[in-house]
């Protein structure tokens, strides 16, 4: 009797196959055919995203330059390294309590991987906003938001904005000179919103001036709020491309 | 973890003797191979025939327990008419009066078993047509596995390692505490928002805080209905491209003054006399 290989012994066994289902790559008996290919994907959680077939020329790179693709990844990769760093800071601030800037110093001074995850993170939002920006830049030019597809380029719009926003509350928390002065600069221009000014920048701020209310106000908005909607409009985002017939052209 | 299948060799010769292209004839190997090996597993092949899906369907019945109902099928109210598939409302109308049974207690079906527990109905009242528009046009299309699948991984792996080598060798800035009381010589705006920070050189801070960052968005929002050219093709479109790459351009600009050529003060500065007054 030949020996049951390891791959048979994996694979053909209840569990597993109640894990992965008809088509699944991981499972007994997939077989390169257009059957299978199909279920691959059919089959598949992806299946939310991505549809059996997609149009050739959308494979190729100069079309999308996956700039799309890449700024979900960066997002992914931004939550990851979000959470490894919320293990390590807490949003206090003020005489006596600048918890929040000693934990970076401790971050990077005693934290394994703490500096590397820490940059990851910085390089990680800059890049985020720059591949989203030229997400827009590819989308405009090959005309890709017209009809049917106008109202996901407004649920793009609607994406960057929410970009910059989780960008810019990250910027205050680490609770040094740059991140409180960059930061006033862009609320000061937010008190001149005609009417309501000041009371906008008082809800922003927690208080007249930028302090600790205001550092624990950005710190949930960076960390909960803006993130939650970001991935609602993902969401939406991602249903329409597939419900208005997949990425447009070729041109 | 595919299993490669084995490519039937003498059909994949016949075809390239026949001068079939390589992929075609890869494809129809494959598929003999399998329709082989289907065979000598004693499969059947192909879609079963009516009697085959018959006796399935009453099998499974049995093993059910009995649960549904032969069905009827409502007979379709408009034999031959409705170009494209297409009804008209008053074929509509009959159609939905023919599956709700004209108002009798027992509704004709519609080919799903009456007596189940389901409470909704709505096959009935969906058009032919299917809920969205189905393009019918055939279209040069690949397997998303493992052709997109595969390039989107490639792509993430680059991003990926190149995002991890920068942070291996750069490290994110982190200046003196905060301090409210002392303003820093250079005072910038993240880089994505240099642009608005540049305008407030120009403007009073409510139309360059406000009101122009305001027209930008609502400008980019109405965009698509603005543009009611149908082509995408950019010999089409001169005027749009032009004006999305001059938006783009003085953007670009604004924000390249206010990050490199503004110094102390938020003066005007050469970054080579007196240093680059920038950090990410
Ligand atoms: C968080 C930011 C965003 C993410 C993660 C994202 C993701 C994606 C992805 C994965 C695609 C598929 C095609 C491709 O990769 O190019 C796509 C398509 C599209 N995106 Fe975005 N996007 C974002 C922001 C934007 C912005 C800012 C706009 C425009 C203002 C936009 C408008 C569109 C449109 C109109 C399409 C359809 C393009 C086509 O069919 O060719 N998106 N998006």
């Amino acid at each position: 009797m030949a020996k049951k290989d390891l791959k048979t012994t994996v694979q053909d066994n209840v569990i597993w196959k109640s894990i992965f289902r008809p088509g699944s790559i991981y499972r007994k008996g997939y077989r390169d055919t257009s059957r299978d290919r199909a279920l691959a994907s059919m089959n598949n959680v992806l299946y939310h995203l991505h549809p059996v077939k997609v149009k050739r020329h959308g494979l190729k790179l100069t079309y999308t330059y996956c700039l799309g693709g890449l700024s979900f990844f960066m997002f992914i990769l931004l939550t990851v390294t979000g959470i490894f760093l919320m293990f390590f800071y807490t949003p206090a601030a003020g005489a006596g309590t600048e918890v929040a800037y000693l934990n970076m110093r401790e971050l990077s001074a005693s934290v394994t991987f703490g500096q590397l995850v820490r940059n990851l993170h910085r390089w990680g939002a800059h890049a985020m906003v720059f591949t989203v920006f030229l997400h827009m830049a590819r989308v405009f030019y090959h005309g890709a938001y017209k009809p049917p597809r106008e109202f996901n380029w407004v649920v793009g719009v609607i994406l960057l904005i929410l970009t910059l926003l989780l960008s810019f509350t990250g910027y205050l928390l680490p609770w040094d000179q740059l991140a409180l002065w960059a930061v006033t600069v862009g609320t000061e221009m937010m008190g001149f919103t005609p009417v309501f000014g000041e009371q906008v920048q008082f809800v922003l701020l927690g208080g007249v001036e930028i302090g600790p209310n205001t550092l624990l106000r950005w710190y949930v908005l960076h960390v909960l709020f803006i993130p939650f909607v970001t991935v609602v409009f993902l969401a939406v985002h991602f249903w329409r491309i597939r419900k208005d017939g997949g990425i447009s052209g070729p041109l | 973890m595919s299993d490669e299948v084995e490519i039937d060799q003498e059909v994949y010769d016949r075809l390239i003797g026949e001068g079939k292209n390589e992929r075609i004839a890869r494809a129809k190997a494959k598929a003999a191979a399998v329709r082989k090996s289907k065979i000598a597993e004693g499969q059947s092949l192909g879609p079963r025939s009516a009697e085959e899906n018959a006796k399935a369907l009453e099998e499974f019945r049995a093993s059910a327990g009995g649960g549904g109902v032969a069905t009827k099928t409502a007979a379709p109210a408009d034999a031959g008419g409705a170009a494209g598939g297409r009804l008209t409302p008053e074929q509509r109308a009959a159609r939905v009066a023919a599956s709700l049974g004209n108002g009798g207690s027992e509704p004709a079906s519609l080919g799903v078993p009456t007596s189940s527990d389901h409470t909704h109905r709505l096959l009935a009242l969906v058009p032919p047509a299917g809920i969205q528009q189905v393009q019918s046009k055939q279209m040069d299309k690949v397997y998303t596995w493992p052709h997109l699948l595969l390039v989107e991984f490639v792509a993430l792996l680059a991003a990926g390692s190149l995002l991890l080598i920068a942070s291996f060798f750069l490290d994110a800035p982190l200046g003196s505490l905060a301090n409210p009381n002392e303003v820093p010589a250079i005072n910038k705006a993240p880089w994505y928002f240099m642009g608005l920070q540049e305008l407030l050189r120009y403007f009073h801070p409510m139309v360059a805080g406000v009101t122009l960052p305001g027209v930008f968005v609502v400008a980019l929002l109405a965009a698509p209905y603005v543009d009611k050219n149908p082509s995408a093709h950019p010999e089409n479109r001169k005027v749009a491209n032009m004006a999305f790459t001059f938006f783009l351009a003085f953007w670009g600009l604004l924000v390249i003054i206010g990050s490199f050529l503004r110094g102390a003060g938020y003066e005007f500065v050469w970054p080579w006399v007196e240093g680059l007054g920038f950090t990410l």
